[in-house]
């Protein structure tokens, strides 16, 4: 992250407001924004956590090491940590005033992520034609369920940015804007961090 | 014709005399607020003031009423089920039947009736205390009440529709899954909670950063009001906890909708993965409906004696301590479930932790009232009969705390008594003295102490009465959970003595209804805005408060701030602004956007309730182009001229 609460903060002065306390407003959103990553961080440890109780009880049905392709998810983790960096690169323009490259560069992060649920349905699908559905085992509705409500954030995120991206384009770099471009980008940092977890706890340990 | 017979005979709850009684009187209700709002045309009112607002004081005072009706519901459930216990072999509800209204009971107090009581107290209070004009987000403020408010909507429907939840309030698998609970009773469980969980999440962040950033100048965070505190230790609390639930509801509920196996008996499910996580958050929010009423308590204990309240600093760090222990104890509620003799030893000794921290708190408000010039008004009554209540309920606490005797009692009535004692005496009794503490501020009249008197003493003596006898029945060997008893078994007598202490509470709280309505005639008006002769900042400004707070944001130089700014100069003169000073505020607009998108979350629940995935979609899409919308929206504040508050303020007699 290249952009702390305090860089946006400073610069939201064209808002044009006079009175103390609407200074922060933007910056209390994103402190708001943090605080609910922390929430967002205990909702996915407590989905880490069942999974791993649950990760051995494949119930004679199939087990990661069966299931999971290395090329898949290498795949996987390629698009989605790239689309970070690229989200980076994007704070970055924005740092520079520079509405067109920041847009284009959250075209790119889009695009990854987007790539990235592809690849991430396909995974799914295959699994299910064979028979590994999430009714199978506790394992895989562990699996599922873990592996999907980060999938789902990714989504979700996708919308959010490409509605970002229109109002870019409709008004320019500003306060408002530019907090919402930062929160935006954070989530998906985090996103990503998360990924990192899953790659390591559930198809790492998994293929292993 | 005999298909939509058929649908409806499964729909609606059948074949109850109390619910078709229900079913009548929810539509005369609704018939007749629908005719009273056409005839005297206050529609436009109701949406313009109330149902678009994102004022907090409003919010507060619509959590209030909420969670009120909401105790009404709960202790309507609570007197069925006191009178079928009353005697060996009553027959007054089917086994059925009983299960749903303890489960509801349950549920409806704990979820519906003291989380929005307390969210009605930080709201009307904590921006006011902290010299504030808002919380930090208004706008997620009216969001998380209307998810709260359509949540509960959602498990009250289902009384009368598809049939009510059933396994109790904590839901346990496998009793609650599909299997042996087909029927959507706990999917209206799941999903009436997990939507106004979203809600308590929301305002858990909202409080924690309108403490942290919108203070006024100079209020350290060590100058702040003790309720504040406890606010901020409740809110900490609820971003840690609360997404645990929203976890365990959602497994649960893919479970039944998805046949998905994470707490099932088949396919490698294990059902103790739930109750951990359960509990994880369930203990820590028994914390969250506690620490706030300990708040009040602080507040009005100082307040009463005239003076600073004792060891603040200490009422401080056991709050923040008791925050932290909180997560280290959940265990204790399946000592028996086999973990193992270190596993309960461990959670044995947490839980006994707790105690430290409380006692200090009680003998501060002790120690406060020591040598303090008491007045024995409402708040302070209700706040010196928490302490005996509490120590006792604290006491027998501890005795459920030692693992090995917990095998005896574990799910007896020693622990329904006991669990009581701290949830009515502490929680209770808590918001019952914040509400008559704060209702001056909302409503510019104090409420009719005799009346409320009365109410006092029927709530008190009935509450001994009701859960005393219950702790023998424990060790007697009775049972929660059971509709009826043989008869032999010397339970009777107990039983029918508790009954009785029940109906003496209804009675005090007939009282308390009748105490508003007659207050709201009679009452005496509060001009000065602060009739206790208060120590806090809320009682620097007028009753109800403009809805702006403060035409000048105060400076703070320490703790108690009013009462210091009273000491320094006489109190006519502290109430006045200085008009140079006024300056136009800034302000949020009205939205009725959480309205809508509340109502689209509500019909997302009832479609899924029912398996309707296609009005599950629609919903949620509903809940989609709201949350667009909000994000197109620029336009969402502005100004109140300088003239305006001068008007408004010399119209108070404050210029
Ligand atoms: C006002 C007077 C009240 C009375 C007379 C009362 C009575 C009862 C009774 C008879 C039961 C069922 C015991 C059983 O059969 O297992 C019960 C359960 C319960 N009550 Fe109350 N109650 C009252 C208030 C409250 C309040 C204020 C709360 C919470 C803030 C509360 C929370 C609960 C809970 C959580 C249960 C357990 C439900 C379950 O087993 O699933 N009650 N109450
Ligand atoms: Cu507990």
């Amino acid at each position: 992250m290249s952009m702390t609460v305090d860089d946006v903060v400073s610069r939201s002065g064209d808002h044009g407001h006079h009175d103390h306390h609407d200074h922060d407003q933007e910056g209390m959103k994103i402190l708001g924004f943090w605080i609910f990553l922390v929430s967002d961080c205990l909702l996915f440890a407590t989905l880490f956590a069942t999974f791993l109780v649950l990760r051995t009880h494949t119930a004679g049905g199939p087990t990661g090491k069966e299931l999971f392709e290395i090329p898949g998810f290498t795949a996987e983790t390629f698009a989605l940590l790239t689309s970070s960096f690229t989200s980076g690169l994007a704070v970055m323009e924005m740092r520079r005033g520079n509405v067109k490259r920041l847009i284009g560069w959250l075209i790119v992060t889009a695009l990854l992520g987007l790539v990235f649920v592809g690849l991430e349905i396909d995974e799914f699908v295959k699994m299910v034609s064979e028979g590994a559905t999430m009714q199978r085992s506790a394992f895989l509705s562990a699996f599922f369920t873990l592996v999907g409500t980060h999938g789902c954030h990714v989504t979700l995120g996708l919308f959010w940015m490409t509605a970002i991206m229109f109002q870019l384009a409709r008004y320019g770099i500003n306060a408002v804007t530019q907090r919402k471009v930062f929160i935006a980008c954070l989530y998906w940092h985090f996103l990503d961090v998360v990924w990192v977890f899953l790659f390591t706890v559930v198809y790492l340990m998994g293929v292993m | 014709m005999s298909s939509i017979k058929d649908f409806a005979s499964h729909f609606f709850v059948t074949g109850d005399p109390l619910i078709y009684g229900a079913d009548v009187s929810i539509v005369l209700v609704s018939l007749a607020i629908v005719f009273v709002l056409t005839y005297y045309k206050k529609w436009g009112w109701l949406w313009r003031e109330w149902l678009t607002t994102v004022d907090h004081k409003k919010i507060g005072i619509m959590y209030m009423i909420a969670a009120l009706l909401m105790l009404f519901r709960g202790g309507v459930d609570a007197l069925l089920m006191r009178m079928q216990l009353a005697w060996p072999n009553v027959h007054f509800l089917k086994s059925e039947h009983y299960n749903e209204i303890f489960t509801t009971h349950g549920t409806i107090m704990i979820l519906f009736m003291a989380m929005p009581l307390i969210f009605a107290m930080m709201n009307i209070a904590v921006p006011l205390q902290i010299g504030a004009r808002d919380v930090a987000y208004p706008y997620l403020n009216a969001i998380s009440f209307w998810l709260f408010f359509f949540g509960a909507m959602l498990l009250n429907l289902s009384f009368v529709i598809g049939g009510s939840p059933n396994s109790g309030w904590t839901a346990y698998p496998p009793l609650s899954g599909l299997e042996f609970n087909p029927g959507p009773g706990e999917n209206f469980y799941l999903l009436s909670l997990s939507i106004s969980g979203i809600g308590s999440l929301a305002t858990g962040i909202n409080f924690l950063v309108t403490i942290l950033k919108m203070r006024a100048p100079g209020m350290k965070l060590m100058y702040m009001p003790l309720f504040t505190w406890s606010v901020l230790a409740t809110c900490i609390i609820i971003i840690i906890a609360f997404p645990v639930l929203t976890v365990a509801l959602a497994l649960l509920f893919i479970d039944r909708l998805a046949g998905a196996h994470f707490f099932t008996m088949a396919a490698g499910g294990n059902p103790m993965m739930y109750i951990n996580l359960f509990w994880i958050w369930g203990h820590p929010e028994v914390y969250i409906v506690v620490l706030p009423a300990f708040g009040i308590f602080s507040e009005v204990v100082a307040t009463f004696s005239k003076k600073t309240a004792f060891g603040y600093k200490s009422m401080v760090a056991s709050m923040m301590l008791i925050s932290v222990i909180s997560y280290f104890t959940w265990l204790h509620h399946f000592f028996t479930m086999g973990a193992g003799a270190d596993v309960n030893t461990f959670f044995a000794i947490s839980t006994m932790m707790i105690g430290i921290p409380t006692g200090v708190k009680i003998f501060n408000w002790m120690f406060t009232m020591y040598r303090g010039r008491i007045r024995l008004t409402l708040p302070m009554l209700w706040t010196i009969s928490f302490i005996p209540c509490f120590a006792i309920g604290g006491a027998t606490g501890v005795m459920l705390a030692v693992a090995p005797a917990d095998y005896q009692y574990h799910n007896s009535y020693f622990l329904i008594a006991h669990f009581h004692q701290v949830l009515i005496g502490g929680v209770v009794f808590g918001m019952i003295a914040g509400m008559y503490y704060w209702w001056p501020k909302m409503f510019g009249f104090k409420l009719d102490e005799r009346l409320g008197r009365w109410a006092f003493w029927f709530w008190q003596i009935g509450f001994y009465v009701c859960f005393m006898p219950q702790y023998a029945l424990g060790f007697m060997g009775m049972t929660r959970r059971i509709y009826t008893y043989p008869d032999g078994l010397g339970w009777g007598p107990l039983n029918f003595v508790s009954t009785v202490g029940a109906f003496l509470m209804g009675v005090g709280f007939i009282f308390q209804v009748w105490q508003i309505v007659y207050s709201i005639k009679y009452g005496e008006r509060d001009l000065t805005g602060d009739p206790w002769d208060g120590r806090t900042l809320e009682w620097s400004i007028p009753s109800p408060a403009p809805h702006y707070n403060f035409a000048v944001i105060p400076h703070v130089k320490g703790p108690d701030a009013w009462w210091t700014m009273k000491q320094e100069m006489k109190k006519e003169a502290a109430v006045k602004v200085d008009p140079a000073e006024i300056k136009p505020i800034h302000m949020p607009k009205n939205s009725g956007r959480p309205f809508i998108m509340s109502v689209f979350f509500f019909i997302a629940g009832f479609g899924l309730t029912f398996n309707w995935i296609w009005m599950g979609v629609f919903g949620l899409a509903g809940v989609a182009i709201c949350l667009l919308l909000r994000s197109f929206e620029y336009d969402t504040d502005y100004y109140i001229p300088v003239d305006e508050v001068k008007r408004t303020e010399a119209a108070l007699g404050r210029l």
